[in-house]
């Protein structure tokens, strides 16, 4: 199995792993996630109707309401949220929410995360910032 | 980033579950932004108080916020509701809502947070002084406070504001540092605004053209603190500006000035012409309009009693509503202009605004404001809009 490991800023730190779900486009949490389902609901969006609940979740960055913010809290609550966020350039909206929750958020990668993540790759986020990507057969 | 060991204690929750949260917000975003370290913050202005806008999600969030007795540690502000306090009922709002928005106030309240509901905290006692560090939210307060006061902020979001108040830092970048506050595009204006609408469509034209900047504005005759603050809530609805300056009248333009930083800064000059388009673009139509809304931001006195002038006792015919500050209607009451504007059919609303109010059920079609940043909110929202200076709105609210 090929293993990959890519240095990025850690913001939120802690350790997870998980499979990634990986867009890229941007992701408005306000209005474009549900987060009783966890699936987003963005109509046209490349990940609608995916489930991003237990994910790494890997897109380019936030958009949309900050009340995104207060959604992604709210979905760590419910059991909803992803496992963890890789963005390509954090913002805001992404970091407040990640913070308060207390999901990982990883950005500013040394490779393009939206190229050399696919979805369905297994990913570990260990300490500082270091990912290990285990790609898909 | 660094961290004092109080602060550190903060982070790993030995003051308990709510400063830990806030205070590893604050260093999220201060690492974002390269934040090198906190400083201490004199007042804060929180924004996400109206029920319509934060929904359960906030209301929720908030309530966790609350339930281990923490306490702003400054003096603390929050913007406009959804809705008057104590006159809900009689604006088409329904009793759940009514209830919920009560149980967010009652939140804001517990923290210790002073709970005017306005989005000029600087005419309700929450006025910084010069180089003061704030954490101001409310995109118009912040640009005030920063321009107009040339206290220091950047432009907060709702928790982050929150998280300020109760742990009483943020984190040092942007706005914060002097090398930030100098301005970065020279605006020549070629002309002489004619009212305050003028001055709104001013901001949010140059706001749109030069997002992020921070102007220094010249040839600008501005007399007073209600068309700063116009200007400002124009900028900063368009363009997420946060700072501007203007020659020989807000107080750090001087600093600018004298250092001959503005010989090598690129110009643009801006005449009634791009005033005009930019006004075309912003309007929407012709028909269906029945609603006047004046008070983006948040009437001073001074604009009640030009509001009542200029009513003159006619008698309204369409629907009307200005909103102020509780403060500044108490005042306005005591000399005898809130019973003037009432006479004449308008409402004068304390604690919100339209933006922020459920107006989907207030039977509204077209908006004609006072206020680009209004119409720029308003429109968004799917409402038609048209900015009109105050004289026009009021001859259009009296018309049959």
């Amino acid at each position: 199995m090929r293993i990959l490991r890519v240095k990025g800023r850690s913001l939120v730190k802690g350790e997870s792993e998980g499979f990634a779900l990986v867009t890229s486009q941007p992701i408005s949490f306000f209005g474009g996630v549900n987060p009783k389902t966890g699936l987003i609901i963005e109509k046209g969006h490349e990940l609608e109707n995916a489930k991003i609940t237990g994910k790494i979740l890997v897109f380019p960055y936030g958009k949309g309401s900050s009340v995104g913010a207060y959604v992604i809290y709210s979905m760590a609550k419910l059991g909803t949220a992803p496992k963890a966020i890789i963005n390509r350039e954090t913002e805001v909206i992404i970091a407040s929410g990640c913070a308060l929750a207390n999901i990982p958020l990883i950005d500013k990668l040394k490779k393009d995360p939206i190229k050399v993540i696919r979805t369905g790759d297994y990913v570990k986020i260990l300490k500082n910032g270091l990912i290990e990507i285990r790609k898909k057969r | 980033m660094y961290l004092k060991r109080e602060e550190e204690k903060m982070l790993d929750g030995e003051y308990g579950e709510v400063l830990a949260k806030c205070m590893r917000l604050l260093v999220t975003v201060g690492e974002l932004f390269e934040a090198k370290k906190l400083i201490n913050v004199k007042s804060c202005h929180i924004s996400g108080v109206s029920y319509k806008n934060i929904g359960d999600f906030g209301l929720k969030l908030l309530k966790e916020f609350t339930v281990e007795n923490v306490r702003v540690k400054v003096k603390t502000t929050i913007n406009p509701m959804g809705m008057d306090r104590s006159l809900w009922f009689k604006l088409n709002i329904d009793k759940d809502f009514a209830k919920k928005q009560f149980k967010i106030l009652s939140l804001f309240n517990k923290i210790g947070a002073r709970c005017e509901c306005t989005c000029t905290p600087y005419l309700a006692g929450n006025k910084p002084k010069m180089g003061e560090n704030i954490a101001w939210a409310e995109t118009s307060a912040a640009i005030y406070a920063n321009s107009v006061l040339a206290a220091r902020t950047n432009r907060e979001s709702g928790l982050s504001a929150l998280a300020s108040a109760l742990t009483g830092k943020t984190p040092y970048y942007g706005y914060h540092l002097s090398e930030n506050r100098k301005p970065t595009i020279h605006i020549k204006v070629k002309f002489k605004p004619l009212n305050q609408s003028e001055l709104s469509i001013l901001g949010y034209f140059i706001g749109k053209a030069f997002p992020n900047s921070v102007p220094i504005f010249s040839g600008l005759n501005v007399n007073n603190l209600d068309e700063l603050k116009i200007l400002g809530s124009g900028l900063a609805s368009s363009g997420n500006i946060a700072l501007y300056h203007v020659e020989e009248i807000t107080p750090e333009a001087k600093i600018f000035s004298k250092k001959g930083l503005l010989k090598n800064l690129e110009k643009f000059e801006v005449s009634r012409f791009e005033i005009k388009r930019c006004l075309e673009e912003l309007n929407s139509g012709e028909e269906d309009f029945n609603s006047i809304f004046l008070g983006c931001p948040h009437y001073s006195l001074t604009q009640l009693k030009n509001l009542s002038k200029s009513l003159n006792n006619k008698k309204i015919v369409k629907k009307f509503y200005v909103s102020t500050s509780k403060r500044v209607y108490a005042k306005a009451e005591k000399l005898g202009i809130i019973s003037k504007i009432l006479k004449c059919g308008g409402f004068v609303l304390r604690d919100t605004c339209m933006v922020v109010a459920p107006i989907e059920k207030f039977k509204i079609k077209g908006i004609i404001t006072d206020s680009a940043k209004a119409a720029y909110y308003l429109k968004n929202m799917g409402f038609k809009v048209k900015v009109k200076s105050l004289e026009e709105c009021v001859k259009f609210a009296v018309e049959n």
